[in-house]
């Protein structure tokens, strides 16, 4: 099997309300794979539906071959222990350290003696440069850190597939560039493959192998990063060079100017 | 005008039917949270945590109202039984108002202000920062891991404040009637020791503490786990913690006491 997510024709709605329409989207293995696009579009949605945490209304998503909309719970749970995702915010667990907070997968699903997990969780946080940082609370490390923490429990169980909701958000540049080289060196070594869902263009397209546009639920781009820097979609070419009008509008459409300022030129 | 009544009518109609589906939802979560319980005694310590932190944490607040409340009981009491010449009687009036209601029905007060306002703002404050969905995204399931020990960790501790309140309650009206007032201490505590009965009264408070902590700690997780992601979602959810556990503690001890106390 060539493709480790296969996404046929899915389309997700909360309540009456689409999110996803007739998606279609293939992850290949070993690969760094990036969906992008603006916030609430139904990135994260994706992600969801990729883990098994929602299900489609319509529509096939298959991880490793199996299909993960008509798993139950338990061959769900199995299939996410192969699985590692990082939060947006790290989501680490605040009443515990951080070598707890990378041990707790370990000590959850192994029997591991002691020493084992306390050493295998020191490899992680050595592997994302926090080794030093092992008895900190998540309080007392900072955004950057914590998500380096977060990392290191993502890929606690050596995970064929790693997730990454949003990495680069709320940090400074520097703590961008870790995560970023953490992100494609870890696929790389671990063998794994990524998705990153995110909308910070210029940080994703240096490490990503293929990129996903997506807008109001459905995917209107696709491409290798260099095929997307000279792509002439209006939209990609707008998203890409951060520029204020084009295809996604500036003014959110409402009733005309005058009628809300109660003129009236309004009932002309 | 009519449009106006019916609106009312139609806001009325859809708050019966949003509590009538929480209430619903509540109690599948309930029934969900037992049958996942196996966690909580296998993996005893995550339990004896809870307990710690919901009972042993409480104690404070616990021990002082025990203490105030059985020295306002005993000052009470002796001005009312001395009109009638019956001032040894005291130590059965502090026993009897302590064991068959202040001590459950104040104790699980307290509990609902101090460990269940806890309980809901910490599952809710986890909900919103995805610790719950990253627990799951690890394959670990959170009612088992989170919700379960908390709920037998609340249950477990409830009784064992209430007792304590009980006996703090006795003590703090020994020490108002027999070392302030000067009643005589062997007839105080011989009174009390004859009137007190084992089943009918301390099996009984023992049993309403029971109850009220399953009703305290369920609101209170239930609230947590189904608070709205922000932060007023979570504050609104703390304060529902209270008010519903509060109601439903008094509304409770009204049945339990009509089914338990009848012609006792």
């Amino acid at each position: 099997m060539e493709n480790l997510v296969e996404i046929k024709d899915v389309s997700f709605s909360y309540g009456f309300r689409p999110v996803l329409k007739s998606i279609n989207m293939t992850v290949p293995r070993g690969k760094v794979v990036s969906i992008m696009g603006l916030s609430g579009c139904g990135k994260t949605t994706l992600l969801r539906l990729i883990a098994g945490a929602l299900r489609p209304r319509r529509g096939e998503v298959r991880v490793n071959g199996r299909l993960v909309n008509r798993m139950r719970r338990r061959d769900l749970y199995a299939m996410r222990r192969k699985m590692g995702m990082l939060y947006q915010f790290g989501a680490l667990f605040t009443d515990m350290s951080a070598l707890e907070n990378v041990a707790f997968q370990f000590r959850e699903h192994t029997d591991l003696p002691e020493d084992m997990v306390r050493d295998l969780a020191m490899m992680k946080l050595n592997a994302v440069g926090l080794r030093g940082a092992h008895d900190m609370m998540p309080a007392e490390l900072s955004g950057g850190m914590a998500r380096r923490v977060a990392l290191a429990r993502a890929i606690a169980l050596d995970p064929m597939l790693i997730m990454y909701d949003e990495p680069f958000t709320g940090l400074d540049p520097i703590a961008m560039g870790v995560i970023g080289n953490l992100l494609r060196r870890l696929n790389d070594t671990l063998g794994a493959t990524s998705i990153v869902v995110t909308h910070d263009v210029q940080e994703t397209l240096k490490l990503v192998d293929y990129v996903y546009f997506m807008a109001d639920g459905a995917i209107v781009a696709q491409g290798t990063p260099d095929e997307i820097r000279k792509s002439k979609a209006p939209f990609v070419h707008q998203f890409v060079w951060g520029e204020t009008d084009g295809p996604l509008p500036f003014h959110m459409p409402g009733a005309p100017y005058a009628a809300d300022l109660g003129m009236k030129a309004a009932h002309v | 005008m009519f449009e106006q009544a019916l609106n009312s009518l139609r806001g009325v109609g859809q708050k019966v039917v949003h509590g009538i589906w929480r209430l619903g939802y509540g109690s599948r979560f309930f029934l969900i949270t037992l049958l996942r319980s196996g966690t909580s005694f296998r993996r005893l310590s995550l339990t004896i945590k809870e307990i710690y932190v919901a009972g042993v944490l409480s104690l404070i607040i616990i021990v002082v109202s025990g203490l105030f409340v059985g020295m306002v009981l005993g000052l009470q009491g002796y001005e009312t039984l001395q009109k009638y010449g019956s001032s040894e009687a005291v130590g059965t009036l502090v026993a009897l108002s302590l064991v068959r209601e202040l001590g459950p029905v104040v104790a699980a007060l307290l509990f609902a202000s101090r460990a269940g306002s806890a309980m809901t703002a910490e599952i809710g404050l986890m909900k919103a920062t995805e610790q719950i969905s990253a627990m799951e995204m690890m394959a670990v399931d959170p009612v088992a891991r989170v919700i379960g020990p908390r709920f037998w960790g609340g249950i477990i501790s409830m009784p064992l404040l209430a007792a304590i309140f009980s006996a703090v309650g006795v003590f703090g009206g020994y020490l108002v009637a027999v070392v302030l007032i000067g009643v005589d201490a062997g007839a105080f505590w011989s009174q009390m020791q004859s009137a007190v009965d084992f089943r009918n009264d301390i099996v009984n408070g023992v049993i309403k503490s029971v109850v009220f902590g399953i009703a305290v700690t369920a609101i209170a997780l239930f609230e947590g786990y189904d608070a709205p992601p922000t932060a007023e979602g979570v504050s609104g959810a703390t304060t529902r913690t209270v008010v519903t556990s509060s109601l439903a503690i008094l509304g409770l001890d009204f049945v339990l006491t009509a089914f338990m106390f009848r012609g006792v």
